[in-house]
């Protein structure tokens, strides 16, 4: 339970990172948080000849607001995301999904970078970034290249980076004024990855109806998913129990992970139901409620 | 060789970071745990390993003031850092800290593996001053497993922890915590 032995890099800029990176390529791995990697470590599920140590880089812990982007640095620690008011202002969703993420001990060190790059299907900030259309911006050898995050994640714990490229930032679109946002899951245990998660921001107008509607869920397949059937069942409809309990049935039939060692099929199905009604349910009332406040 | 290999291609580092309140410096392997560093090479072994992978929480210490897994980290990240383990709060057994003294009270430790990481925890919690329903301090000691199944005692205990910083040692203070702990 000790980690192999690694040459050990801790650059203090990008530039150094993925110069490192560019040169050991597969024979290296970033360390940030350390929460995911750390273990594998430990259990010598991973043995990497070079660990290249991004805590140092201070350009990659930034937060800034750009016009209508919320652009977030790979080394911004989770718990900072999870309580800075502006990032609360701006994408609701961040600060109602993060608390999910394992205990607090994990997220003072977890990085929003490091849970993006690793992929985990039932992961919460990936699920969120689907769900907000958010992008991945990359950099490599060639420079920086943006991802859309539906497609940077390709599989199970697999992502679009080459082996010369770093994360280096998420940009989500900050969240219209007048939308609600909610994050609901399902662990068997507090801190536990979830079996299910579903996360929606919904807009309604006047007479109650969806504007808009995103939905997403994790836990259901190889991938963080965007329900779009749900999406498409519940725009222009009426925000009523009966819409969007008849909505939210149709994501059984594409939940994909068969029984584990977690849960059974079935079992997941059911919960992904239930998730993503009580998310759509629970997004309409945060928007009633922001309409209420007058913002 | 490249410059770049020349500056990495070491396996041990000097590390200066700030331990319980007082600087020390340490030449360590780099792929040696905090955990590790704090227990062998600083003798703190109220640093207590579990699992060593992030799960029971055995292993949490303060990192600039909050808890984080000390299986989880390189000695090497802390250089720069300060560091808490539970050996700071008091040395001495006739005059523990409000919060040790609390965890005694309550019958808040059983074996005691957990109770260093408790006791820290409770630290960090307490630090904003406010009251907490049972609900909270279980949602907010989650993180830490008590294999001695002690939760209710350690619930009550971080409660009257509570009490105490809030109202000088004694915790004799205002009625609202007397209320709450005659409840
Ligand atoms: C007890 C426990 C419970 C947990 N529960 C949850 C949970 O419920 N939900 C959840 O989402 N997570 C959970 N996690 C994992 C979460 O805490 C991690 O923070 C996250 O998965 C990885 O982020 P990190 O910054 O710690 O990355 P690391 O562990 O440092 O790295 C993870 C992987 O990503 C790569 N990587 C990291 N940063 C970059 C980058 N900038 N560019 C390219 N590659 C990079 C690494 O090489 C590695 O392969 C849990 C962890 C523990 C120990
Ligand atoms: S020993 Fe570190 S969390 Fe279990
Ligand atoms: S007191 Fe024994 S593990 Fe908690």
């Amino acid at each position: 339970m000790k980690p192999p032995k690694f040459m050990y890099c801790d650059p203090d800029s990008v530039e150094e990172a993925v110069a490192l990176k560019s040169r050991y390529g597969h024979d290296s791995l970033v360390l940030a948080g350390g929460q995911s990697l750390m273990p594998m470590l430990n259990m010598r599920l991973a043995n990497p000849d070079v660990l290249i140590d991004i805590n140092r880089v201070a350009a990659l812990q930034q937060i800034t607001r750009d016009g209508d982007v919320l652009e977030v640095g790979a080394g911004v620690r989770q718990s900072v995301l999870e309580s800075d008011p502006a990032v609360a202002a701006a994408v609701p969703l961040l600060g109602l999904a993060i608390p999910f993420i394992g205990h607090i001990e994990n997220r003072h060190r977890g990085t929003v970078g490091g849970s993006i790059a690793h992929a985990d299907a039932a992961a919460e900030l990936p699920c969120a970034a689907v769900t907000l259309d958010a992008t991945v911006v990359l950099h490599g050898t060639a420079g920086r290249r943006e991802v859309a995050a539906r497609d940077f994640f390709e599989g199970f714990m697999t992502n679009c980076c080459a082996p010369d490229e770093l994360v280096v930032a998420v940009r989500f679109p900050v969240t219209p004024a007048a939308s609600g946002s909610a994050f609901v899951e399902h662990a068997r245990r507090q801190g536990d990855f979830a079996l299910a998660a579903s996360a929606a921001v919904v807009a309604l107008d006047a007479e109650r109806r969806f504007t808009s509607v995103a939905v997403g869920v994790a836990g259901i397949a190889a991938t963080p998913v965007r329900a779009t059937v749900v999406q498409d069942a519940l725009i222009g409809q009426a925000a009523t129990a009966e819409n969007i309990a008849a909505a939210a049935a149709a994501i059984g039939d594409t939940v994909s992970s068969a029984d584990d060692m977690h849960a059974t099929g079935a079992y997941r199905r059911h919960l992904a139901v239930t998730v993503v009604k009580r998310a759509i349910t629970a997004a309409v009332e945060n928007a009633a409620a922001v309409e209420r406040n007058g913002s | 060789m490249t410059s770049t290999e020349n500056k990495y291609d070491t396996d041990t580092r000097t590390v200066t970071l700030r331990v319980n309140g007082r600087e020390v410096t340490r030449e360590v392997p780099t792929r040696l745990t905090l955990a590790d560093f704090l227990r062998d090479d600083l003798d703190l072994v109220s640093v207590h390993l579990g699992c060593e992978h992030g799960v029971c929480g055995c292993c949490t210490v303060l990192l600039d003031g909050g808890s984080v897994r000390s299986c989880l980290m390189l000695a090497v990240q802390a250089v720069g850092h300060e560091v808490e383990t539970v050996e700071s709060l008091s040395a001495d057994q006739n005059n523990l800290h409000p919060i040790q003294e609390a965890f005694a009270e309550e019958q808040g430790l059983q074996c005691g593996f957990c109770t260093p990481a408790m006791v820290l925890r409770t630290k960090e919690i307490l630090a904003d001053g406010q009251e907490r329903s049972d609900d909270e301090v279980r949602d907010e000691i989650s993180g830490i497993l008590c294999r001695c199944t002690g939760y209710q005692n350690i619930i009550n205990a971080v409660q009257n922890a509570g009490r105490k910083l809030r109202c000088g040692a004694s915790g004799g203070c205002g009625t609202a915590g007397d209320e709450a702990k005659g409840a």
